[in-house]
């Protein structure tokens, strides 16, 4: 009993003296916390959120899709296939090491070797350090994304990270599975110390006291991020105050926080798109281009948008969103059921057949809800629709065996670009060199897949634009896909939690520059 | 004694056994951890490659006995998402369920009983009937309503209670992370455990008013109200024992049941408990934790059922567990 005394009496005073202390604490609550602190294990948002507090890459997007210098100070392209980055002088780990050069170079050649991340290198032969501060990228062909790509380089500490750890293994190890130094330790040059973690209940950032951007506007001290995975819970924890930002909120909360007195909604429009492909070699009438057609006249995805996602989407005709290079204005969604009847009776499909469907239930928001009302949609044009949905584990299984006729993908581009969804949904599939790993429908055009290589090493970005412009109109007008909807980003903060300026649609806030009032 | 217990030792080994294959051979359907390990945009040949480097394209028989053999030196596999030993993570999860199971059981206790042994007492009294009325409510209102139901109410609302989560802990006896011990610690686990008690609470009430009742109507307590003992002595001392046989049997194997119900009221409110964390394995398919969970409760099972049955036999001498056992 005395030692509970004890314990209690301990507790207590270490509250007060945390309530003593003026520091400005943001509790913030996502769905899930990041699965390692080694930045390079798993291309996900939860992994480039965390490199975005406690790294910096060497340029980051801003919230209009431009490019911010970072850690490079500044860049310059030194011939078509090199761009040169000048390095921020004097920039600390949180090791108190200097960031120089070399650790830039020794990060790219991480990248290359982690499974998740190599891809998106693939095109680069090499980084080379000309000078202690100055580092020129070299392609292997002319290649107009080398910014883009950029933004993935979050310069780590490689002295840190190089030896080997107490199991004798090498600190540098990108390792997917089991324990690896760099999954459990980190050294950036982020605006935020990893001060502990448990994982799957708490992390504690606290501000690193010699961030070399003294010009951000942040304010906050410490960051703690719990995981709260229950959308109800997650905002309730908001509302009673338990929590000071929440991400990300469920469109069927959306009205309660607006109306909510202490709390701050930040929507924004987002960039990833759904859509529902329609497999060619399951299905002979999916070759005709008249039937995809009708069924994309046939989907009112306007009509989803507004009432099944409740106005929390921005219904599409294309991959790419509005700010994108590559987005094609005069593509709009075109629900016409009598055009779709039209069609079937052209392609004599009059009466119409029988379709199996497959939609995820927790992977997109509303999924299975958008899948039932695309199958009811369709019955309109007396295409019977047998629909399974399943969880996301069972769901990417059957995506892969591509198990039915009508499947659902969404996709978000890494780099920010058009071309990226054509890479993986639009070219004509081939496993050999991994074109068109999620394109379940089999459409192939050859032109287009000609167009893709073309605007992979179009320089001029006008040029590229047009490129990928005309790449959509085709996919349009053939019917590639059926594209529904991108989907909105929704974020919530107590009042004086400014989140509006740091948040952006790829959604790894800049918590660096959180200002607390 | 022993035998008995050698007996039972040996019934549990072959529940092991069959929960071991039981859950390894549902893995397949579990989904692809690969999946969940690897961004989406990692080619197929990358992902076929960890797939070999894990071991998953062996055959069905090589993964089982490579599993077992592993396991019974102790070691039930990594857990992909924690890396760490699949049974260390659970073991560290294991003093939050353990505390929440027996918080909503005191509270149990601390209702049931009084209630059960009222409402039997006085079977046609208003209270008696409020109180049936409630526990049928109770029983068919689902945990997770319950759950948001609190949380509404006590968190948005009145705002006296916090809505998710364990609060300060502190590691009593060097090992045990406990929420218990610390006022914070006390205020979170309130709700939760109502929540969890909400399910079993009313099963008891009923149980313990049917048995109270059945005991009441039998002889030997209306020969002692016949001879005008003290009314109290006779409900509480005399019929009170013997309702309670039947009570702790069922209590015994619920408390088993109610480690598996934790698994949604901790989800509802992020409890840092094994059932959430195996709700997560399952959506993440961890499969190496998804197993030792299951082992793990398992044991649990057979461990409060086979206590129980010592406890019935200490209770009441008309059971003879040594004759069974030869």
């Amino acid at each position: 009993m005395k030692k509970t005394l004890t314990l209690i009496t301990g507790a207590l005073a270490l509250m007060f003296s945390l309530a003593a202390n003026s520091e400005v604490v943001v509790n913030l609550a996502y769905d899930a916390d990041p699965v390692s602190l080694d930045p390079h294990e798993q291309l996900s948002g939860g992994t480039l959120q965390l490199a975005h507090m406690s790294f910096d890459p060497l340029v980051r997007w801003t919230q209009e899709f431009g490019f911010e210098p970072r850690l490079a100070s500044k860049w310059e392209q030194v011939d078509e296939l090199t761009m040169r980055f000048t390095l921020r002088e004097g920039v600390k780990f949180h090791t108190g090491n200097t960031m120089s050069a070399e650790d830039v170079v020794w990060t790219f050649d991480r990248l290359k070797v982690s499974p998740d991340f190599k891809g998106i290198f693939e095109v680069f032969e090499k980084m080379v350090a000309v000078n202690s501060n100055t580092v020129d990228l070299v392609s292997k062909k002319p290649f107009p994304l080398a910014l883009n790509n950029a933004t993935y380089i979050f310069p780590m500490d490689s002295k840190f990270y190089t030896g080997t750890d107490e199991n004798g293994n090498d600190k540098a190890a990108v390792v997917k599975h089991g324990n690896s130094f760099a999954s459990r330790n980190l050294s950036g040059t982020g605006p935020f110390v990893v001060a502990s973690r448990e994982q799957g209940v708490k992390v504690v950032f606290d501000r690193f006291k010699d961030y070399w951007d003294t010009e951000s506007p942040g304010n906050v001290d410490q960051i703690v991020l719990t995981p709260i995975k229950e959308d109800p819970t997650r905002v309730a924890a908001l509302i009673s105050g338990d929590v000071d930002y929440i991400a990300p909120v469920p469109p069927t909360d959306l009205d309660r926080l607006r109306k909510a007195k202490n709390v701050d909604l930040v929507t924004m429009d987002g960039t990833r798109i759904i859509t529902f492909q329609l497999n060619q070699n399951r299905v002979e009438a999916f070759k005709d281009a008249r039937v995809r057609q009708a069924f994309a006249y046939a989907i009112n995805n306007e009509g989803i948008a507004k009432k099944v996602m409740r106005g929390f989407a921005v219904p599409g005709a294309q991959f790419s969103p509005a700010g994108y290079l590559g987005h094609n204005e005069e593509l709009t969604p075109r629900y016409d059921l009598k055009k779709a009847k039209k069609l079937m009776k052209e392609a004599g499909y009059e009466d119409g057949f029988s379709i199996t469907m497959m939609a995820p239930n927790n992977r997109y928001v509303n999924d299975d809800k958008i899948a039932e009302a695309v199958a009811s949609m369709l019955a309109k044009i007396n295409v019977t629709v047998d629909l399974k949905t399943m969880p996301k584990a069972q769901y990417w299984p059957k995506f892969d065996e591509r198990a039915a006729d009508m499947m659902m993908i969404g996709w978000h581009s890494d780099t920010e670009d058009t071309n990226n969804f054509f890479e993986f949904l639009a070219a004509c599939p081939n496993p050999e060199t991994g074109a068109g790993q999620y394109n379940s429908g089999n459409y192939c055009n050859p032109e287009v897949d000609k167009m893709i290589a073309m605007a992979n090493q179009e320089t001029d970005p006008d040029k590229r634009a047009e490129i990928m412009k005309e790449m959509e109109k085709i996919v349009y007008d053939e019917a590639g896909f059926i594209p529904l909807h991108w989907q909105n980003l929704a974020f919530a903060a107590k009042k004086g939690v400014e989140i509006a300026p740091v948040v952006n649609t790829m959604n790894f806030p800049y918590l660096g520059d959180l200002v607390v009032k | 004694m022993i035998a008995f217990l050698l007996k039972r030792i040996w019934q549990a080994l072959i529940v092991m056994f069959v929960i071991s294959i039981l859950s390894f051979a549902i893995q397949d359907n579990l989904g692809d951890p690969l999946r969940e390990m690897v961004g989406q945009s990692v080619s197929e040949a990358e992902r076929q490659a960890l797939r070999d480097e894990l071991g998953l394209n062996d055959p069905f028989v090589a993964q089982y006995l490579r599993f077992a053999k592993n396991a019974l030196q102790g070691d039930l596999g990594t857990s992909y998402f924690f890396k760490e030993p699949a049974l260390d993570v659970i073991l560290k999860k294991m003093p939050a369920t353990i505390e929440l199971v027996i918080f909503a059981s005191i509270i149990i206790i601390l209702f049931s009983v009084p209630l059960g042994v009222y409402s039997a007492i006085k079977p046609k009294s208003l209270g008696t009937k409020f109180i049936m009325g409630f526990s049928i409510v109770g029983i068919s209102v689902p945990v997770f309503l319950t759950a948001i139901g609190l949380i509404y109410l006590f968190s948005i609302e009145l705002g006296w209670m916090p809505s998710f989560g364990r609060g300060d802990t502190v590691v009593i006896l060097g090992f045990w992370d406990s929420g218990l011990v610390t006022l914070d610690g006390l205020h979170h686990i309130i709700l939760p455990g109502i929540t969890l008690a909400s399910i079993m609470l009313p099963l008891f009430i009923r149980l313990i008013r049917s048995e109270m009742m059945e005991v009441l109507q039998s002889e030997y307590v209306k020969f002692a109200r016949a001879r005008g003992l003290n009314l109290n002595r006779i409900y509480f001392l005399h019929a009170l024992k013997n309702t309670m046989l039947p009570v702790i049997t069922v209590g015994g194997v619920q408390i088993g049941t109610m480690v598996a119900y934790t698994i949604l009221t901790e989800t509802v409110f992020q409890w840092p408990g094994m059932g959430f964390l195996f709700l997560e394995a399952v959506n993440r398919v961890d499969t190496p934790l998804i197993v030792a969970y299951l082992i793990i409760v398992g044991a649990i099972f057979v461990v409060t059922n086979t206590v129980v049955d010592l406890i019935y036999g200490l209770v009441n001498p008309t059971v003879n567990l040594f004759k069974q056992a030869k």
